[in-house]
């Protein structure tokens, strides 16, 4: 029994095997010449005795696994015909080899272009595409991509995927947004002709746009935006329309729109993202994950997705010197603790899902992390079915692989033992009928006790006994128990032994070794693997020849496989993920703030000992000695509380900024890439602002739409919007537009007669667009750009605008009037006191700094009294941060007004209160504390313009978002928290791990384009419009 | 604040005619005597006067106290029912050298191209012209350490006084210390290309190449020591003779670095060469308070409204860090950098600090007599004491809270300074247009 395999029963070929392989010779035609001899093959095999798994829910014991010319022809108790290769398999398991959908096998990398790979401000752009040929306009969108003709087989990359029990994947060009279609290869070493299992699988897509040098889109948002505009662009061109010529590219895309639609979302929000864009088109993508969206399920949940989840947990961090440890944020060890937990939550969810080792640094430890996702949440059954029909049924080729069937393909791994435990190997992978050895040696466990005789040619014979303890460890019991070298690969054997304990087989010893090199004192033995017993020869320890035996006498028992462990303790998952995150979402409560100094900017101006009662969010009384029963009482005494602060230009929370690429970008949506867990939400929550509006940067003429939102800090994306608001649109003016720090800049325009003529132009455009949208709606393309602008023209939408001198101000007012419409509001506007009458009556907001001057050359006349003049000129003015800094003390800059030209302190506090209020079109919501209006408040410690203040507690809908003694705990638990971290990071280093350098968590700052701050040493301040996704760069993936 | 309009109303009004920044004049010197009475003087050095009285004579403090009487022929300034202070020091800047930060590069002369080049000297280059310069005074800053940025040591500061004609007579101690900027410490990504979401290149080893810049930095010193200590020499080496100063103490070794490590290997080679080494930045030295005290190495604080170094830390820690180094007895002065507001704020720095842990006299000791202390001029000015240059501002209210920092008076060496500017003249150019 113990080495029957491979073993063919002699048999005669029988007149009805002749005539069958006769059939199947016709059918094996190929138009491919043979060089020499042909040699036709049925490949059939019966691997008997097994216990085959045919798939996630059928497990059959001592039954007969047939194949055929590289399909399976029977599977469970037929009996093995005549013609087939028997092999034993007692004591094994066959499962159906592995499927992985989101694969890159056998397609060629893509270098990137030489020149820079990203938008640069200050490099002159790419405004068209480098690809020749009658493709699509931008570089990324590629969907003509068929990567059935690509692929090359490449056996070097298919081997360690085979060793990991891969047998079939669906590759794919990963590059570009629009990637073009996928292709379903097995991993067999054959010609490509005979590898390919479907040639068109799959269109696959992303935001992320890889290689092209093209400029645009130089952000996740315009990535956004491009991706729905080809939706929109390839549905027109269905009707050929005659402008546009060929287009093979939207061609392509609309012959895939029928397959199995693939997304790579990259991380929790990016999964989101894509669904969104999904949902707009009426397309479900299956969703590539990125590994951490156990940390966001119910999103997720609500995709309706089915996921694509990787095995590529973060390696541990070598986080020894506390120097180092302190730089590695909470959120990121966090992450390294939590990632295996990932498929657990997929399963718990009721989510659909298949595994990928794609993105993986080492396939090798593809196992080694599927049994950690089993130690955190993933059931064994579930994880067969993501590896085999699942994905086999996402990309619709269940019928050709991801089970052991009949008439599927041959795909299969032998194992020695239940495939997920941890002393199971994979002894070999077949696929397409044809065998691929992983780990032949442990076909045979060769673990026992032999008697092993050794004999000097015509003399005596030395008796021991031979403990093997695996393939490449053995000793040697005589008189004494001797270490031996081993090693045993399946056929040949190995074996060394010195003479006496203490010297290790074959290597050096006491007594050293001869002139020569040659080492002393051991008996050198190699022979074969033949039945029970083995046989060969060698030299003694005296350099005699010898012969050998080996006589299988006793099996050791194996090692009980490593129960799975369950996890003892980990971190909770929490919202947002990091220190300063809730581990449940806080919920609003009905509020009584007592004998508080109430600045209410309302005509009853500042309330002494006042009382205000907050209910389901809003503010429902104002007055003294208020009782209300099951509100929760907060102690006002001595304490100030005002409305919450609105920041009118902000640019925190969020992936992207600008999308530079273009002078006119009004299709791109602050909106689309919102990050609810920027750590700056937190920050200024703690300097009492509770809205904030999130604008595009300065980086061209027509920017982007923005987006308000309220500090909800735990909330989602969606979640961070601020409902039922009038939409606005970012526009820039001046030195950032014409890119005045660029040396050679070839993106119109250049000057600000080239600005007006920019806004001109567009309104021009999106004029005619309207009026053809009205005539000709069938036939008119839908233009994301033109939407937003005629969105503008009528009154929909509306404009804040980045501006500093004269000139440009009223240029654009007087372009405005010329379209009928107005701008809203003046955002920087550092001369705005210069033209305060002429803003006054075209109807215009203004927005400024505080004091900012003299940082480039459009800001020398800036002046501090510049609020001042303009309010008193009759503007509605606010002050905003533009700054994730400055808006942890926007009060402290409304407080510079009082400083620069008097201004009263009620009418300054109101430029960060109650004025943004009105310029965002809010004020009937916040802005003031009024009865009926939304409970975001601020509790202050003393005068809030004053210097000395500080927010106690700051309330958003009723949620007490900040608190103060809240923080306090944070700042314990973070400390905890961390600290067991790095004991455990260190207790893995100790235990031998690999370990990743501690890498700093960075945080991406973002902003306008406007100033060169650098805050904090962990920044990277993100001015250039280059895509930066994610907040915190995790560079252990 | 009726109030403050009404004295910038009575500053216009005296000047008859709208003068560009072009005329706002440097003062004359004042020989005469000057007597200050009837206010709150904050002496600078913890110690509060209430109704004290300041008497100058030919630019010096001669007496500070309550109960004095002015000479005869003395010049008096009511101060009744104000807040008297030293004038405000702005420990490291680049004012006069960087006129408009961006896109106007012939406006800037604060960064050689050079790596290790102490013999660059800052205040040849400082323009007393500056607009902004103007701007500060009007706040109650009245002396700067003007400062050199490039390369890896960048050359000597100078201190000046903000009320001059031309840079030497602004200098008030000339090249008072050396300027070194430390490697960083920390691995940075590679900026992030158009795949956005990969994650970064493996980093660089930035410990490893930031030792062999220390490296260079040490052997630099080595070399200069060893060169000073003999007295003639074939050939002159101007960068080793640059800072003879530093050995003697006579100048002062300004390192800046945020990071502990940075902080770190300032410790010491202040101990290898018996430097006396000031911190500039220091974002992280609340780690290591207690150690520079120990070492006695000072600490010049850049940006107190600032956001904290890691996502972990806490939300104030940079508006705390003044206290902790209060606490545990670091001298340390507070700075104002920031580049778009053109450290005209630097009260307000101190006036947070004082929001979060300090004294309000201990915060402006901070940019008052610790700075002086730190520029080496303590012996001149930083504090309202006999002895010292009559440099002083007197304010409306409290000088570190925004509302009521209204300064009404500044005086250099006892010459009293105009407090117009480009930005009070333009005020008052369109409050005429708009009849205000």
């Amino acid at each position: 029994m113990r080495n029957s395999r491979h073993h063919p029963r002699g048999r005669l070929l029988s007149l009805t095997t002749i005539i069958l392989l006769f059939t199947i010779g016709s059918e094996a035609q190929t138009t491919f010449p043979v060089n020499g001899v042909a040699d036709p093959r049925v490949g059939c095999y019966a691997f008997t005795h097994a216990t085959l798994v045919k798939d996630g829910q059928t497990t059959m014991s001592d039954a007969t696994l047939v194949i055929r010319d590289g399909l399976i022809v029977s599977a469970g108790s037929a009996a093995p015909p005549t013609d087939a290769v028997v092999i034993d398999c007692g004591g094994k398991y066959i499962y159906p080899s592995f499927i992985d959908i989101y694969s890159d096998y056998g397609i060629p990398v893509i270098e990137r272009g030489a020149g820079r790979p990203a938008f640069d401000f200050r490099a002159p752009a790419q405004i068209a595409s480098n690809t020749k040929g009658a493709y699509n306009w931008n570089q990324a969108i590629h969907p003509e991509t068929d990567a059935a003709r690509l692929f090359v087989v490449d056996d070097a990359k298919a081997r360690p995927l085979r060793e990991i029990g891969f047998g079939t994947v669906l590759s794919h060009l990963k590059d570009g947004i629009a990637r073009g279609t996928g292709v379903v290869v097995t991993l067999a070493n054959e010609k490509e002709n005979l590898v390919v299992v479907k040639q068109r699988a799959s269109a696959n897509y992303s935001l992320n746009k890889g290689t092209s040098t093209q400029s645009y889109p130089s952000s996740l948002m315009g990535s956004i935006a491009l991706l729905r505009q080809t939706y929109l662009d390839a549905q027109w061109y269905k009707s050929l329309p005659a402008h546009e010529g060929t287009n093979l590219s939207l061609q392509a895309w609309n012959e895939e729109q029928s397959l199995p639609q693939l997304f790579d979302g990259g991380d929790k929000w990016g999964d989101l993202q894509g669904d969104r864009i999904g949902d707009e088109f009426g397309v479900q993508y299956i969703i590539k994950a990125g590994g951490n969206e156990y940390q966001r399920m119910q999103p997720i949940i609500a995709t309706k997705a089915a996921y694509i989840i990787p095995l590529n947990f973060p390696q541990g961090m070598d986080v020894e010197d506390p120097g180092d440890a302190r730089y590695v944020s909470l959120a990121d060890m966090k992450h390294w603790e939590m990632a295996p937990t990932n498929p657990g939550a997929f399963e718990k969810a009721g989510i659909t899902f298949c595994l990928t080792a794609a993105d993986m640094r080492d396939t090798k430890q593809f196992f080694a992390n599927l049994r950690k996702a089993f130690e955190y949440g993933l059931s064994e059954n579930k994880a067969l079915d993501a590896l085999t029909r699942t994905p086999a049924t996402l990309i619709g080729v269940y019928d050709k692989v991801g089970s052991l069937d009949a008439g599927k393909l041959a795909n299969f791994l032998i194992t020695n033992g239940p495939i997920f435990n941890e002393k199971t190997s994979i002894v070999e992978n077949w696929i397409q009928g044809k065998k691929y050895g992983v780990k032949e040696e442990a076909w045979k466990d060769v673990k026992g006790l032999y008697n092993l005789a050794v004999t000097v040619a015509g003399g005596a014979t030395g008796n021991y006994t031979l403990d093997v303890k695996s393939p490449t460890s053995a000793s040697i019991i005589g008189k004494d128990t001797l270490g031996a070298k081993f090693s045993y690969d399946g056929v040949l054997i190995s074996l060394s032994y010195p003479v006496q304990a203490g010297g290790r087989g074959g290597e050096a010893q006491a007594g050293g070794r001869r002139a020569g090199g040659r080492v002393a004192a051991a008996t050198h033995l190699s022979g074969v693997v033949n039945g029970a017993i083995w046989n060969g020869s060698g030299t003694d320890s005296a350099g005699n020849p010898v012969v050998w035996t080996a006589t299988f006498t006793k099996a050791t028992p194996p090692p009980p496989d490593t129960a799975r462990k369950r996890v003892a303790r980990i971190g909770k998952v929490l919202y947002p993920f990091d220190g300063y995150g809730w581990d449940s979402l806080p919920k609003q409560q009905d509020l009584l703030i007592r004998n508080a100094t109430v600045w209410t900017n309302e005509k009853e101006g500042r309330l002494a000992n006042t009382d205000v009662l907050v209910r389901a969010g809003k503010i429902v009384k104002i007055g003294k000695g208020l009782s209300a029963a099951g509100a929760i009482a907060i102690d006002g005494t001595g304490k100030y509380l005002t409305p919450g602060i609105i920041d009118e230009h902000s640019h925190i929370a969020a992936f992207s900024i600008n999308e530079g690429a273009q002078s006119v970008t009004s299709e791109v949506r602050i909106a689309d890439n919102l990050n609810p867990e920027d750590i700056n939400i937190y920050r200024q929550l703690a300097g009492g602002v509770t809205s904030s509006h999130i604008l595009h940067g300065s980086a061209n003429t027509i920017g982007g739409q923005t987006q308000l939102i309220k500090l909800r800090w735990g909330a989602d994306d969606e979640g961070l919007k601020f409902r039922n608001w009038d939409p606005f649109i970012k526009f820039a003016l001046g030195e950032n537009v014409k890119r005045t720090t660029s040396t050679n800049n070839n993106r119109f325009p250049d000057t600000r007669m080239g600005v007006e003529e920019v806004l001109m132009d567009a309104f021009t455009r999106a004029r005619d667009y309207q009026q053809q949208r009205k005539t000709a709606p069938g036939a008119t393309r839908r233009d994301l750009e033109l939407d937003a602008l005629v969105e503008i023209l009528e009154h929909k939408r509306f404009i804040t605008c980045h501006s500093y001198v004269q000139s440009e101000i009223t240029a654009l007012m007087r372009v405005a009037e010329k379209f009928g419409f107005r701008v809203n509001t003046f955002t920087h506007i550092l001369e705005g006191y210069k033209v305060a009458d002429k803003m006054k009556e075209h109807g215009a907001s203004v927005s400024t700094f505080s004091d900012w001057w003299a940082y480039k050359m459009e800001v020398q006349d800036a002046i501090a009294y510049n609020a001042t003049i303009m309010q008193r000129v009759g503007l509605n003015v606010c002050i905003n941060s533009d700054d994730a800094e400055q808006a942890r003390h926007l009060n402290q800059e409304a407080a510079k007004s009082v400083k620069y030209g008097g201004m009263s302190e009620e009418d300054a506090f109101k430029m960060v209160t109650l004025n943004p209020a009105k310029a965002l079109h809010v004020a009937d919501r916040v802005g003031s504390i009024k009865e009926g209006k939304d409970a975001d408040l601020v509790l202050w410690n003393d005068n809030p313009l004053s210097i000395y203040a500080i927010p106690q507690k700051t309330i958003v809908d009723g949620i007490v978002y900040f608190d103060i003694d809240r923080d306090a705990e944070l700042r314990k638990n973070i400390a905890a928290e961390r600290n067991r971290l790095v004991q455990k990071l260190i207790a893995e280093k100790r235990s031998g791990s690999a370990m990743a350098p501690a890498t700093p968590s960075y945080h991406i700052e973002l902003s306008c384009g406007d100033h060169g701050r650098h805050e904090g040493l962990l920044t990277i301040d993100e001015q250039d419009g280059d895509e930066g996704k994610s907040a915190t760069i995790d560079a252990t993936n | 604040m009726k109030r403050s309009i009404y004295i910038l109303a009575i500053s216009f009004l005296a000047t008859a005619t709208l003068k560009a920044q072009d005329d706002v004049y440097p003062a004359k010197p004042y020989k005469g005597k000057l007597f200050i009475t009837g206010g709150t003087i904050h002496v600078g050095n913890g110690q509060v006067i209430e109704g004290g009285s300041i008497e100058v004579d030919n630019g010096k403090i001669i007496r500070v106290g309550a109960g004095l009487t002015p000479a005869g022929d003395a010049r008096v300034v009511d101060a009744k029912g104000k807040q008297v202070y030293p004038g405000l020091i702005l420990p490291v800047t680049d004012l006069g050298l960087k006129e408009i930060g961006s896109g106007v590069r012939g406006s800037n002369d604060f960064q050689e191209i050079s790596d290790i080049d102490p013999s660059i000297r800052s205040i040849v280059a400082y323009n007393t012209d500056s607009k902004i310069i103007n701007t500060l005074k009007a706040n109650g800053v009245l002396l700067a350490g003007v400062t050199p940025e490039g390369g890896t040591i960048s050359g000597s500061s100078t201190v000046v006084q903000l009320d001059a004609w031309n840079w030497e007579d602004a200098a008030y101690k000339m090249d008072n210390a050396i300027h070194i900027t430390l490697p960083s410490f920390i691995s940075r990504p590679r900026r992030f290309g158009g795949g956005g979401r990969q994650g970064a290149q493996p980093p660089t080893d930035a410990v490893k190449e930031a030792l062999a810049k220390v490296d260079e930095i040490r052997t630099f010193f080595r070399e200069a020591k060893a060169y000073l200590a003999e007295s003639s020499h074939k050939e002159i080496n101007l960068k080793f003779e640059a800072i003879k100063g530093l050995f003697g103490k006579q100048q002062k070794l300004f390192v800046h670095g945020d990071q502990l490590k940075q902080m770190l290997v300032a410790v010491d080679m202040a101990k290898e060469f018996g430097f006396d080494v000031t911190i500039v930045g220091g974002s992280e030295c609340w780690l290591i308070a207690d150690l520079l005290k120990q070492n006695n190495i000072s600490v010049v604080l850049q940006q107190t409204n600032s956001l904290p170094t890691t996502e972990d830390d806490d939300y104030d820690q940079p508006f705390r860090t003044p206290a902790i180094l209060q606490k545990a007895g670091v001298l340390f002065a507070i700075n104002d950098g920031h580049e778009e507001t053109r450290y005209r704020n630097l009260m307000f720095n101190a006036g947070v600090a004082a929001a979060h842990g300090l004294t309000k006299e201990q915060a402006l000791q901070a940019i008052t007599l610790n700075s002086a202390k730190i520029l080496g001029v303590d012996d001149r000015t930083g504090s309202l004491e006999a002895g010292k240059d009559a440099n002083l501002v007197i304010s409306d209210g409290d000088i570190l809270d925004i509302r009521t920092s209204i300064i009404e008076h500044a005086f250099i060496q006892g010459r009293e300074v105009s407090l117009e500017n480009k930005q009070t003249q333009l005020y008052h150019r369109y409050m005429t247009k708009y009849g205000l």
